[in-house]
């Protein structure tokens, strides 16, 4: 099925891992010959049902990062393998399932219609499309909406759809795109926890790209600092917060917490606190 | 439109449908009146002024001549909106059609951009008297070739325009989805254009019945509205020409509602 794949890993290590970025480069071609260099030399790995998320300030490439996990865009240089295979034919296999910042439903379909899309596409029939569409929506907790049209669901609730959605096959990555990012504080802090359980449920490894520091750490067990102007990974952070399903609202007030919000933040401002240094050997 | 916060819980209350302002009273009551407002001060016009009828009838002359000719304003009727009727399929079959190839293919895009703009200011009723010498002045055909002209260029620019208005989100999930073109076609792009195919829809369908009505000035055969209102006119029968214009109104009310129908059915749930 897959090409002959220049293999610089022995297998069996690419294999073992969710997502292995390795030196990639993303260069835009700009106006008048200028180009932007999105992503410079950017090395990551996410290891089966880690939670990984991408934080740093518009412009360091974090979003693109994740297009180009989900092979919605090609690296200029470099190499991404997912599950041990190129991206490319990882999103032929449908290995992810991704959300964005924007819901993207569609307008003309009802919430179980949205949820069903993927299925519908791959060819499973209307039955099991019907079960799985209803599971799902069980589990994000909208069972009395799921003949309901988008345009009739608040921006939280259209978002739950969108992750229900990414679900629906099943997927052992989870790509999201400040899936969060046009919510509330107080409708994100309740889908993050909706999200911590829905992790715990799947087991499923993600990538997530945010701007909230606190959002980062309560979600993560690492959390992948990202500088701008080029994009690079200016330090990782292992958040040693519990096992994702035991993250709950009491997390928040907890002192951990504070500190691991607070090595972030001063990871971003770009002093390197001597606590978080090594926090990550790369 | 705005989404209404639907409290996660609180059972099914579906956004307020968009609301009819004002109430019934105002917007169905309001128009009326002005009509019978407007209606009376005519003929009190007409009667106190004692104004002639081949300047102005009155609607009282009018409404008499509709009635008295029921028949024949109706065969009118009959014989223009077959004309319009015939173009506007033709027309928007043919515009939804090349609007698709030129979606598809760019190079099929940029040839027919300047050509279509071409057909657009064609003033097409200037066509009519060659067309008729094409077809032969005993025809219809002339008439319905004017109607669809003039419906193809609506419907063709809307239906472009509507295949482009695809959302980045939609294009990138259907991509992550690795759906084929048709897939993400038949799932995407058609819903998403189908309003705007159905708005120049709605805009083609009075130009069907304007072309068709007026390409009857130029010649071809009798019986239809426009022969019928420049006939009436010619023998000094005013009354019964503004009897045949009213049947006009109506004849290019009952495209429009019924176009305007169609595209209110279809953009229900095509979102802002």
């Amino acid at each position: 099925m897959s090409a002959p794949e220049p293999t610089p890993l022995p297998g069996r290590r690419a294999a073992s891992l969710a997502v292995d970025v390795r030196g990639v480069s993303r260069v835009f071609a700009g106006r008048k010959g200028a180009s932007v260099t999105a992503l410079d030399s950017v090395s990551l790995t996410v290891a089966p049902g880690e939670f990984v998320s991408l934080i740093g300030p518009s412009g360091c490439g974090k979003s693109t990062l994740l297009r180009l996990i989900a092979d919605l865009d090609t690296p200029t240089t470099g190499e991404i393998r997912v599950f041990g295979k190129p991206a490319r034919q990882a999103r032929i296999d449908q290995d992810y399932g991704i959300a964005f910042q924007q819901a993207g439903l569609l307008p003309w379909r009802t919430v179980s219609g949205n949820i069903e899309l993927p299925l519908e596409l791959h060819g499973a029939d209307r039955a099991a499309r019907r079960t799985r569409a209803a599971e799902l929506i069980e589990l994000v907790g909208l069972s009395e909406f799921a003949g309901h049209y988008p345009d009739q669901l608040s921006g939280g609730m259209q978002q739950r759809v969108a992750i229900a959605r990414s679900l629906a096959e099943s997927p052992s990555l989870l790509l999201m795109d400040e899936p969060f990012g046009a919510l509330d504080e107080m409708t994100r802090e309740r889908m993050q926890n909706e999200l911590v359980r829905i992790c715990a449920e799947t087991s499923a490894a993600v990538v997530f790209v945010t701007h909230s520091i606190p959002e980062a750490v309560f979600l993560s067990n690492r959390v992948v600092v990202l500088e701008p102007r080029p994009g690079r990974i200016r330090d990782v952070l292992r958040v040693g917060l519990g096992e994702t399903g035991e993250r709950g609202e009491t997390l928040r007030e907890d002192e951990e917490f504070f500190h691991a919000v607070s090595q972030v933040r001063e990871l971003l401002h770009g002093e390197a606190p001597a606590g978080a240094r090594g926090a990550e050997a790369r | 439109m705005s989404q209404a916060s639907v409290r996660q819980g609180g059972a099914g209350q579906a956004r307020a449908r968009q609301g009819g302002a004002g109430g019934p009273v105002r917007t169905v009551l309001a128009p009326i009146l002005l009509g019978v407002a407007v209606v009376l001060l005519w003929q009190g016009a007409v009667t106190l002024l004692a104004i002639k009828p081949f300047i102005l009838p009155g609607p009282l002359t009018i409404a008499g001549q509709f009635g008295a000719n029921l028949q024949n304003v109706a065969n009118g009727m009959f014989t223009t909106g077959r004309n319009a009727l015939i173009g506007l399929l033709i027309g928007t079959v043919l515009g939804v059609l090349l609007a698709i190839l030129a979606a598809l293919m760019r190079l099929l895009d940029e040839m027919a951009a300047p050509i279509v703009a071409a057909i657009a200011v064609v003033p097409i009723v200037a066509l009519a008297p060659v067309l008729y010498t094409m077809y032969g002045a005993g025809a219809e055909t002339a008439r319905q070739f004017v109607a669809a002209l003039a419906v193809f260029v609506p419907v063709y620019f809307n239906t472009l325009k509507g295949l482009r208005q695809v959302r980045p989100v939609h294009r990138d999930l259907m991509r992550s989805y690795a759906a084929t073109n048709w897939q993400a076609t038949r799932t995407v792009t058609l819903p998403t254009a189908l309003p705007f195919v159905f708005t120049g829809l709605r805009i083609a369908s009075s130009l069907a019945v304007i072309s068709a009505l007026i390409a009857e000035y130029f010649g071809g055969p009798v019986g239809g509205l426009g022969k019928s209102i420049t006939s009436s006119a010619s023998s000094s029968n005013y009354g019964l020409a503004w009897a045949y214009v009213l049947g006009s109104i109506l004849l290019g009310l009952l495209f429009y509602s019924a176009a305007l129908i169609v595209e209110k059915l279809v953009t229900r749930r095509s979102g802002g």
